[in-house]
């Protein structure tokens, strides 16, 4: 599980970082959102992975701490996961914007000769 | 607290500026008064401090700042302090007296007094100030406030010039004091004022001493405008002549001297102290003098003559015997107080004539024959003729010169300096007094010249009647004042000196003697070339100033872009590859260093299914990765599949909060892009795909760099997973969740108790970046070939018209009816899941993220199935009225625990008994994420309908088009 997991923040964060370096503004937009879920994930996986286990207390505040699953990586991934939406509408429309004013969807503002 | 009188001198000033800024009206005398009224208290609570520190002690006060790096507001006046801010705010009062005269009705004299106060309060604050780092703080403050004061006419290029000068020189010297300063306390431990006083042998035998010393006068040396740093000041003489009074004979300028006086017991005495200190004193004392007498400006004139009184003190500091510390302080006291009246006098002159040319002014004596006498008196102070009180501190450097202190050349030269620069004083002197106020007059002035009103001769007459008294009788006047100052600079040994008008005939009257005549001669000699001169020979060559600019020029512009030549670029990619490539780095170093191994606990048992669901959001990713560039739609989709894997991830690891705001969140963002897409390009087919070795090289070495990024991460992560976690804060948060927050979801209690302050943050930026989005999206001009109606709609469009018996518009109204209704029936269902969400968020899944994101869903469904304008005709949302009232009321939850005491965000809970519904957890911290909800509802909305009403941007477009075309 650990395995599968770690291979997948590796692939999620090469195909960002792939369309990070592209010349199209969109390509930059959906790198950005692959780089966002490689770099949640692995925050998240610094609480390392639990199965079956809740971060939510039983009635009256019960519960073995040790058998939860560890709430501050999912509270900090939490607002990462909002804030990211937050961040992504801005670079979406920061790019529409450059391209109306622009003419050209190139990352640069100008085709390159 | 009580209001000690130390903390009441200070802070009068700045409170005052304020008020001056509020005061109501565009009326000069309110703030006329307010000014000098504070300035006038300031005087009389110093004066009333005297008894004080007359004995010998010092008035302390320490605030705690931050004790643990021994930085405290710590105020302190000893008998100097107490002779300086006497200095400060007297001259102050008498200047405020002038100023209401001397500006114009066109100056907006608001800003001048708010300058002013804050300017005085800087320079109190240099003065009191016994925590050398806040010393430094004040000593900034006055570089920035003078900066403010000399550009005051910011109309004048001259003046911008000026105040950029003086800021560049006196903002680097304070910053090379700060370093010195930082060495000292790091020699002495403390930066105690005190502590430091004590620690002199300390210091001059530590191994920085002469790093500490040579930073401490380069900002002292800068501050006073010695040589070579004297340039900025004749510049600064763009200022309004009030200004120039204050800032060149009691402040500024003086600040510098000032602090060498104060740390003279600590740092003088040495080998580097006297060659540094000597040759720039008396480099500025005799070239300054020199430079002074061929000014054909009034105001330059008297610059330059600071420039050369002020080289005399540094002179006097230099040689290190307390008899010559004394001498320095004394003439710090004279200088200001013939300087003062001297600019004002000039400031009178260019007032009643319109000029301050010296060319063109003279026998002005005749025309006003009061500030005449007056300013002559004072110019005799400056070329220190007897019985005035500047003869008395030159006679005292007179002798101070003569002795020998070290032997060296520089001692061995010191005489003869002393009585050149002192004649050449005479010859400036006398050069002002006969070149404006003897002579024939010219035809015409450029205004009719008469006496100014009496208040503003007031306290020019003021000061010279001081520079008389002192002058001859100096023991029953300034002699104690000045006893107290020195031996509290000394440290209580003072030495003995007899401050009396006549010594008997001995070598320092001789010099005396011999300088004045020498001056006369000169001026007699050479009086009308002087007059004539453009340009003193000799040095008039070395311009300080056209150095300056030379340097600025080369700093700020050439190396600037050679710099950005050679290391920057306008283009994206590079960048981001150079990051991208330093983010690799910096990851790869250590793990290269220390060596990648992993955790004890291995790889767990694996689901297949888990996997499996792995292998479909992989393939997702690299296939969204692949076809982002033609196919958006097709990448969007993708995108959409890993995000949703994503989020089962979440739900399988024991994370249902994240799994429920991955969901919503990809559902908006998914609308949000989509909207986006409409105005992006369609892919051309005729641009072709780059062909030839160099973008295949490039797209080789992208695809490189991603595939060591990702097995990086890969490597990483594993790496940290297989480890048995540390002892984290999270056992913390669980123990205390129920029992200090109230909750049972640990990770909302986190987020909004725990952590509120972050989440509060975050918010925030939340709200900012949706108020960024509505902004942009205001004045949005879509790419001409994104106006168009989409191709789907000219399809229905076109067989609308084909068809005879349907109307135009029907394929489109009708255009997914069935779920557009279901959307519209949704809505209440929405808000209810919404709501659900937010209520259960203390103790199960969900919360005020989740629920806000869901609840803006709800409304983006609403235009989705609609249309923008039937649901803009319907349904008022008001994002911004949900951002701005969820951030307050957040922020108010947080505060209204400061009102029970408790710091900012400490909340309350309690279980509140309800009819029906039975026990309710009621927690402030329900509020607090009521007010998350809002922020997240409203940033989301306007974010998502921002660009949604954009499509009526097109119709409004479109229509004008198509009304064109009916009508041709």
């Amino acid at each position: 599980m650990e395995l599968t997991l770690a291979i997948a923040i590796g692939v999620l964060t090469g195909s960002g970082v792939w369309l990070v370096l592209r010349p199209r503004t969109y390509q930059l937009v959906i790198g950005l959102s692959l780089l966002a879920y490689a770099v949640n994930l692995f925050i998240f996986s610094m609480g390392r992975l639990r199965v079956g286990a809740a971060p939510v207390l039983g009635p009256g505040g019960a519960g073995d701490p040790a058998a939860l699953a560890d709430p501050v990586p999912q509270a900090l991934v939490l607002t990462a996961i909002v804030i990211g939406f937050a961040t992504t509408a801005l670079l979406l429309v920061v790019l529409l914007v450059a391209r109306g004013l622009t003419r050209n969807d190139h990352v640069d503002g100008r085709e390159p000769n | 607290m009580e209001l000690s009188p130390l903390l009441l001198i200070l802070i009068l000033p700045f409170v005052a500026s304020l008020a001056v800024v509020l005061s109501p009206g565009a009326s000069r005398e309110p703030v006329t008064w307010i000014t000098g009224l504070t300035l006038l208290a300031c005087l009389i609570v110093t004066l009333s401090l005297y008894p004080s520190v007359s004995g010998g002690d010092a008035l302390r006060l320490q605030i705690d700042w931050i004790p643990s790096l021994g930085l405290n507001f710590t105020l302190r006046m000893d008998g100097f302090a107490w002779i300086f801010a006497a200095l400060v705010s007297g001259i102050g009062l008498l200047v405020v007296m002038y100023a209401r005269y001397y500006m114009s009705a066109d100056d907006p004299v608001r800003r001048f007094y708010l300058f002013f106060l804050a300017f005085t309060g800087s320079m109190l604050g240099v003065v009191l100030s016994g925590n050398l780092v806040l010393l430094v703080v004040f000593w900034e403050l006055t570089s920035i406030f003078s900066f403010l004061l000399i550009g005051y006419w910011q109309q004048s290029q001259a003046a911008r010039d000026g105040a950029r000068m003086a800021m560049t020189v006196t903002g680097m010297g304070g910053l090379a004091l700060l370093g010195g300063v930082l060495i000292v306390g790091h020699i002495v431990g403390s930066y105690d004022l005190d502590d430091a006083l004590r620690s002199g042998n300390l210091i001059r035998s530590h191994s920085l001493y002469v790093p500490a010393l040579l930073l401490i006068l380069l900002g002292t040396l800068t501050k006073s405008a010695q040589f070579p740093f004297h340039f900025w000041l004749p510049n600064a003489m763009a200022a309004p002549t009030p200004v120039s009074a204050f800032l060149h004979s009691a402040t500024m300028v003086k600040a510098g001297v000032f602090l060498m006086a104060r740390l003279w017991p600590v740092l003088s005495g040495t080998p580097e102290w006297f060659m540094i200190l000597g040759i720039a004193g008396m480099t500025s004392f005799v070239l300054g003098a020199y430079l002074a007498m061929f000014q054909n400006d009034l105001k330059g004139l008297l610059a330059y003559s600071t420039i050369s009184h002020l080289g005399l003190i540094t002179l006097l500091l230099s040689l290190g015997s307390p008899l010559a510390a004394g001498a320095a302080i004394f003439h710090m006291l004279n200088h200001a107080t013939f300087k003062a009246s001297l600019f004002m006098a000039a400031g009178i002159i260019d007032h009643e004539t319109g000029t301050r040319d010296m060319r063109r002014i003279s026998g002005l004596f005749r025309y006003m024959p009061i500030t005449g006498t007056l300013a002559m008196v004072a110019c005799a102070a400056m070329a220190g003729v007897p019985l005035l009180n500047g003869f008395l501190s030159k006679e005292m450097f007179f002798a101070e010169a003569v002795e020998t202190h070290a032997d060296s050349w520089l001692d061995t030269a010191a005489p003869y300096a002393a009585v050149l620069g002192s004649a050449l004083a005479v010859t400036y002197s006398l050069r002002l007094i006969h070149s404006i106020f003897l002579g024939t007059p010219p035809e015409s002035f450029p205004r009719e010249p008469h006496e100014p009103p009496f208040w503003m001769r007031f306290p020019v007459m003021f000061l010279v009647v001081a520079c008389l008294v002192v002058g001859i009788m100096p023991a029953q006047t300034i002699g104690p004042f000045l006893h107290v100052a020195v031996s509290s600079v000394l440290g209580g040994a003072a030495p003995e000196y007899s401050l009396a008008l006549w010594h008997g005939f001995n070598l320092p009257l001789a010099m005396s003697i011999v300088a004045l005549v020498a001056g006369v001669l000169l001026y007699r000699v050479a009086g009308d070339y002087l007059e004539r001169s453009e340009r003193p020979p000799l040095f008039g060559r070395i311009q300080g100033q056209r150095i300056f600019e030379r340097v600025m020029v080369a700093i700020s512009w050439r190396w600037a872009h050679l710099f950005e030549g050679a290391f920057g670029t306008n283009r994206l990619q590079p960048q981001m590859r150079l990051l991208v490539a330093v983010a690799v780095a910096a990851g790869a170093v250590p793990l290269l260093a220390s060596g990648l191994s992993f955790g004890p606990l291995g790889n767990g048992p694996t689901d297949f299914a888990f996997t499996g669901l792995w292998s479909v959001g992989m393939i997702c990713a690299v296939a969204a990765a692949y076809q982002a560039k033609f196919h958006r739609l097709a990448a969007l989709a993708l995108l959409g599949g890993t995000g949703l894997v994503t989020c089962l991830t979440f739900v399988w690891l024991s994370a249902p909060d994240l799994a429920a705001t991955q969901l919503v969140v990809e559902i908006v963002t998914t609308v949000l892009i989509l909207l986006g897409l409409r105005w992006l390009p369609k892919r051309s087919l005729d641009v072709p795909e780059p062909g030839g070795w160099r973008p295949r090289l490039r797209r080789f070495r992208d695809l490189a760099i991603a595939v060591v990024a990702g097995l990086g991460m890969t490597a990483i992560s594993y790496a940290v997973m297989t480890r048995t976690p540390p002892d984290s804060i999270a056992k913390f948060f669980v123990e205390k969740a129920y029992s200090e927050g109230g909750g049972l979801n640990v990770v909302n209690v986190i987020l909004v108790d725990f952590r509120g302050f972050d989440t509060l943050g975050e918010i925030t930026v939340l709200a900012v970046v949706a108020l960024t989005v509505f902004a942009l999206l205001r004045r949005f001009r879509p790419a001409p070939d994104s106006i168009e109606r989409p191709e789907q709609q000219r399809i229905q469009r076109s067989n609308d018209e084909a068809e005879p018996d349907t109307e135009v518009g029907a394929t489109k109204a009708e255009y997914l009816y069935v779920p557009s209704v279901i959307m519209q029936w949704m809505f209440p269902v929405v808000i209810v899941l919404a709501a659900y969400l937010f209520l259960r968020g203390h103790d199960a899944p969900g919360g005020g993220f989740a629920a806000g994101v869901a609840m803006a869903a709800g409304f983006i469904l609403q235009y989705m199935a609609a249309g923008t304008v039937w649901v803009e005709d319907r349904l008022r949302i008001l994002p911004v009225a949900w951002i701005g009232g969820g951030l307050l009321l957040a922020a108010f939850t947080g505060a209204a625990s400061m009102l029970l005491g408790d710091s900012f965000l400490t909340s309350y809970f309690r279980y509140l008994e309800l009819p029906i519904v039975g026990k309710v957890p009621l927690a402030s911290a329900t509020l607090f994420d009521l007010g998350v909800f809002g922020v997240v509802v409203g940033a989301t909305v306007l974010m998502l309908i921002a660009i949604a009403h954009q499509s009526i941007r097109r119709l409004r477009a479109a229509r004008l088009e198509e009304e064109r075309q009916r009508w041709n």
